[in-house]
């Protein structure tokens, strides 16, 4: 029976640098993926791409793409598929090529998967009456258009699959569903019929359990102690079989572990309800999943079900609301949480004064409970506490007015503040998330196959 | 044997984020646990101990394959990690948060303690 390995070495942009590597090292990987677009990491990408027209991608992966060349040249089946190319597939693989060019990878065929960005036809779309309603609150998007940044579907496995088929070693895609980059290359792989959802549900369990990377394989782990070491986790591997039977693994001799119990708690991250988890590819019922210790570091993982995919994509909208700024100052000594309040008054009454009211304000003195506020046992005793500030308004102006207000509580303020060093809170966008769909028929994923020579031309 | 117990002695933990809305799934270590937080952790439950994060609403799902409960619970992240001025944008603590619940200890709370050795 065929089995194929997919080690997944990045779950968000940010993560650990030398993961893929070590992976692609020691993994005996057939697939290496990369998921590294969190709900509003596009947003971001596209105000970076509005500055400037060749980004707009996650330029993490060009220094994990330098590092995985020797995996690459001594792995000649190893393929890789991730969704770097943000909302610039094309400038990422152009990038890529060049790294792999120097290399003297000139031939290694490269994709782009595109198709996913919506902003050019929004107003076709709205023109011809999708709503882009929201989600939870069924509000159709109405005026906020012209705020709007950036629009993305959530495609599935199809053009990964396209891809594959057209013999790219190296797949990058904007926005795919996180599941549907483990999807992808199973169904290159094993020829399931279109239409066998129990099968594709198991593949995106698979996509699901490894996307965040190390949350699997022991990071995050509620009962951690630390006899496990994590400095060296290993990250995880997903091997499924052409019947689609699925175990998670790592890499032996790496830090972490597989469990029943580490994978539980990847299988319930982020989910609403187990038994309709959708994706482009298939609504995925987990709710009768069983896990079972198989060796050291081996899950099987049985039981996922799956029903006809849903007739629209999921969107993922942003659009600006104003500005925000994150502020924090030390304060110490006797009664050091209510010193912090009061200073927080102080600052909030100030900037009152100056003739700024602020939209959204919140106040945290960490070190007294207040992360999950009202919730973890409130201790007003400590000798030390971090006072965090955050505002939010239409007007950059004030979000301004109150970052200057920071700095002179330490010479106007309650003794015992200190901390505060180097440039003040700097006002940031708010690029708000309005989740959404679009009728499937609307978007259509378009690859191109093409040398890392050919990217260059 | 009368008193309380840890909700985190027979039970883990995990929480996340989607747009304004956190998830948090109690996974129990035995069938006796996963039983008796059945009754124990109803969504009434739920949305009390949640009250001053003021959800909208509280759904429980159950996996009984893994012995756990998936509670989604509404508009508790403040506007969610783009707009939330909370330090836990997206409702990462929530799971550690919840198995610090006290709950009544039950007749045959050592079968529902972990049988697996620390790893």
């Amino acid at each position: 029976m065929a089995t194929i390995r997919i080690g997944n070495g990045a779950g968000f942009a940010g993560d650990n640098l030398d993961a893929p590597r070590l992976l692609c090292e020691v993994g005996r990987l057939d697939y290496l993926t990369l998921e590294y677009l969190a709900e509003l990491t596009m947003s971001i990408l596209a105000h970076q791409k509005n500055r400037d027209p060749e980004a707009g991608y996650i330029t993490d992966f060009c220094t994990v793409a330098k590092s995985l060349l020797p995996s690459l040249q001594s792995q000649p089946a190893l393929r890789i598929i991730t969704n770097a190319g943000g909302i610039n597939p094309a400038g990422c693989v152009r990038s890529l090529a060049a790294i792999l060019s120097q290399a003297g990878l000139d031939e290694l065929p490269l994709a782009s998967v595109t198709g996913d960005d919506l902003m050019e036809d929004l107003d076709r779309h709205l023109a011809d009456g999708e709503p882009f309603t929201h989600l939870d609150t069924n509000q159709p998007l109405g005026d906020l258009r012209s705020l709007v940044v950036s629009a993305n579907a959530y495609l599935g496995a199809g053009g990964i699959v396209e891809a594959l088929d057209q013999g790219a070693r190296i797949v990058v895609t904007g926005r795919v569903a996180d599941a549907s980059l483990a999807v992808g290359p199973v169904l290159h792989e094993f020829a399931w019929n279109h239409g066998d959802w129990d099968r594709l549900a198991a593949a995106t369990v698979a996509g699901h359990l490894i996307e965040c990377g190390a949350q699997v394989t022991g990071g995050y782990y509620a009962d951690w102690t630390e006899e496990m070491s994590l400095a060296d986790v290993g990250y995880p591997i997903a091997e499924i079989s052409d019947d689609a039977s699925l175990l998670i693994t790592k890499p032996s001799e790496t830090g972490g572990a597989v469990t029943t119990a580490t994978v539980a708690e990847q299988l319930v991250y982020e989910i609403g309800d187990p038994s309709g988890y959708l994706t482009p590819d298939v609504v995925a019922d987990f709710a009768n999943v069983r896990l079972t210790a198989q060796g050291a570091d081996e899950v099987r993982v049985e039981g996922a079900r799956g029903r006809p995919a849903p007739d629209r994509y999921k969107v993922s909208l942003a659009y600006e609301d104003g500005y925000m700024a994150t502020g924090m100052l030390l304060v110490c000594g006797a009664a050091a949480e209510s010193k912090a309040r009061r200073s927080a008054a102080m600052i909030l009454e100030r900037v009152h004064r100056a003739g700024f009211e602020l939209a959204r304000t919140n106040v945290e003195v960490l070190g007294s409970g207040d992360s999950v506020p009202g919730i973890w046992p409130h201790q007003e005793s400590a000798t030390e506490v971090l006072l965090r500030m955050s505002v939010h308004d239409p007007s950059r102006d004030a979000v301004e007015r109150w970052a200057r207000e920071i700095a002179p509580l330490i010479t106007a303020g309650p003794p015992g503040i200190a901390g505060y060093a180097g440039r003040r809170p700097q006002p940031q966008r708010v690029l708000a998330y309005w989740p959404t769909t679009i009728a499937r028929e609307r978007v259509a994923a378009r690859v191109v196959v093409r040398t890392a020579k050919e990217w260059l031309r | 044997m009368n008193g309380t117990i840890c909700l985190s002695e027979i039970a883990h933990a995990r929480s996340g984020d989607k747009g304004n809305h956190a998830n948090i799934g109690v996974i129990a270590y035995t069938p006796e646990g996963y039983e008796y937080l059945g009754g124990m952790l109803t969504e009434s439950r739920v949305a009390e101990l949640f009250l001053p994060l003021r959800p909208s609403e509280v759904e429980r799902y159950e996996l009984p394959g893994i012995l756990a409960y998936n509670f989604v619970l509404r508009d508790v992240l403040a506007g969610g990690a783009s707009r939330s001025l909370r330090i836990d944008t997206q409702g990462k603590l929530l799971g550690l948060a919840i198995l610090d619940t006290q709950l009544p200890r039950p007749p045959n709370f050592e079968q529902m303690k972990s049988t697996e050795a620390a790893v």
